[in-house]
């Protein structure tokens, strides 16, 4: 080893320095952001009435909570418990379905829409930046206003019952799938459109012949993942009276039933599970589609 | 013309098919799933339909009233509440930060031990993730309402459950990046007679942080859109009100909340774009 080339030059020492500055510089900004963080979270707990003494005393009664849901099940008596737990098994299946049912209309209204609306905002398939404009500002209104505040709001319009929930979903969906369309849209490749308009065809024809096949994939698996969340959505809309299993699930909070929660919390879940199980083994189909066999 | 060119086509159908084969007559399976499964998903949307009760006249008349809504809506005003929805939302945006934190912090140790190369066994690995799947399948909106039989009403229980739906969230998250992180770090540390910890410190934390800043900033964007909507079930937050306001068909104040809300997320979206593009750059955003 060559030690005079590690002894300490001129120019080594303007290096440790440059170094030290630098980690000077970095750990200033480190302090600066946790006490930033800091300042934020005592803000944040005064405004969000965070009282430490409340939890700790309540800690407890989180845990007698959950202890109440768990249901009286024992060995020996295990078919007469289980039956007892799930006395409206019937009925919360039928809401369940129900439930299921409005996730899946919602999404197909909401496909329908925003399958009409995502060509008219892509901009390389449209010429009139207008069209592009005014077609995105409507999915743009669509999307980000909650669904369950248009469910509040179409529940005063079209009465109690599943019809507002699946309305309010559709609304949404429609929004947040035309966006995604669109995206996709403005990826394809142009040419097989230029043939088919060149060889005499419309602009739907152009749509439907040079467009669509490209896409098609992409929007069914946009489409089925949109399902999976429509269904949590869905559960969730019954709390303002959109239809549903929450309604149920609303009474048994509100009521304190306490294993008529567990029950209906239990098949909420494992119905969500199944859901994005079998979804995700399509899509994955979807996938290989795309990339081609 | 091209009417001329159809029938043509047509008419020289046999000649087609025996020269381009599957190109023009496709096989039984593939026109059956081309033409059964829209037939089948069509006739389930037409049940659907029926089943919710989407009558025409039922439709025409909610949209008279939506109608009326609308008109109702405009010019959108806070009548003489501005001050507490202001204050509402301060709330809104308090309970996603501390819910998000929160539940960032509390996912760290289990998003670390539901990694498969962290604890290898995959029966651990297996519960872990179906846990925090729980945890996660269950909406936001559910955890506040047993929240609120625990805590009481207010903000407090809203805190609550946008942190357990998080830890769901962020626990995945996490345990699927540090699954895809690089190990010769770890193995470099553990050579230089590094213990567990320092590997996980020293050779995993700092490639995985950046991400996890990155979803936990992303997840604070769509937590503030969760938190509009807690106060429905009365969890805190300015959701309370703009529900209030809908049952008392105050609809001009109702069109001011909502366009309160879409600033405020419009606000927040922006800010933490900046912040996520200035904290990893922006050609790691994606990851």
């Amino acid at each position: 080893m060559n030690t005079a080339r590690l002894a300490p030059t001129a120019n080594t020492a303007a290096l440790a320095s440059g170094y030290r500055r630098t980690m000077a510089e970095k750990r200033r900004r480190t302090i600066l952001f946790f006490a930033a963080l800091l300042v934020g979270i005592f803000v944040a707990g005064w405004i969000g009435e965070v009282r430490l003494g409340v939890f700790f005393a309540n800690f407890g009664k989180l845990g007698v909570y959950v202890s109440n849901l768990v249901p009286p099940l024992h060995a020996v008596t295990f078919g007469a418990d289980m039956a007892e737990w799930y006395w409206g098994f019937d009925l919360w299946l039928i809401k369940l379905l129900d439930t299921i049912l409005m996730a899946y209309v919602g999404t197909g209204l909401g496909f329908i829409g925003g399958f009409c609306l995502c060509f008219a905002a892509s901009a390389n398939l449209v010429q009139s930046r207008w069209t592009t404009w005014a077609a995105r500002r409507v999915l743009e209104l669509f999307r980000t206003v909650p669904e369950i505040v248009y469910a509040l709001i179409f529940v005063v319009a079209f009465g109690l019952g599943p019809l507002p929930g699946v309305l309010a979903i559709a609304v949404h969906t429609a929004g947040a799938l035309g966006k995604l369309f669109a995206e996709v849209n403005e990826n394809v490749d142009l040419r097989p459109v230029e043939g088919v308009v060149a060889s005499g065809g419309s602009w739907l024809h152009g749509v439907r012949f040079g467009v669509l096949p490209q896409v098609a994939s992409n929007f069914a698996s946009y489409t089925l993942l949109r399902f999976e969340i429509n269904v949590r959505g869905a559960a969730v809309l019954g709390f303002v009276g959109a239809g549903g299993i929450g309604e149920d699930l609303l009474i048994a909070v509100r009521r304190f039933y306490y294993t008529d929660i567990s029950a209906i919390l239990l098949m909420i879940i494992a119905t969500v599970v199944v859901i994005d199980l079998v979804t995700e083994q399509i899509r994955n189909r979807f996938l290989h589609l795309e990339r081609g066999p | 013309m091209s009417r001329g060119l159809r029938a043509d086509a047509m008419a020289r159908r046999a000649e087609f098919s025996a020269r381009y084969g599957a190109a023009v007559s496709p096989s039984l399976p593939r026109q059956l799933s081309r033409y059964l499964l829209p037939a089948v998903l069509l006739a389930l949307l037409a049940a659907g339909l029926w089943r919710v009760d989407f009558s025409p006249e039922r439709i025409w008349n909610g949209l008279g009233k939506l109608g009326f809504i609308l008109s109702f809506m405009v010019p959108p005003h806070p009548g003489n509440l501005l001050g507490l929805f202001i204050r509402s939302l301060g709330e809104t945006v308090a309970i996603a930060f501390l819910g998000t934190l929160l539940g960032a912090i509390m996912a760290l140790p289990l998003g670390v031990l539901a990694a498969r190369n962290v604890i290898p066994s995959w029966i651990f690995r297996f519960s872990m993730r179906r846990g925090l799947d729980v945890l996660r399948g269950v909406d936001t909106l559910i955890w506040a309402l047993i929240f609120i039989n625990v805590v009481g009403l207010g903000p407090f229980a809203g805190i609550l459950a946008i942190m357990v739906s998080d830890i769901g969230s962020f626990g995945k998250l996490y345990s699927e990046a540090i699954e895809a992180s690089d190990k010769k770090p770890v193995e470099g540390i553990r050579a230089a007679g590094g213990s567990e910890l320092h590997a996980l410190w020293y050779g995993v934390l700092p490639q995985v942080f950046p991400v996890m800043v990155s979803q936990v900033l992303y997840f604070f964007e769509s937590n503030t859109r969760s938190a509009t909507i807690i106060g429905i079930v009365g969890a805190g937050g300015i959701g309370l009100h703009l529900a209030d306001q809908i049952r008392l068909n105050e609809w001009q104040t109702v069109a001011f909340i909502v366009l309160m809300i879409l600033v405020t997320v419009g606000i927040i979206d922006f800010c933490s774009t900046r912040l996520r593009f200035a904290l990893i750059g922006k050609g790691r955003l994606s990851g």
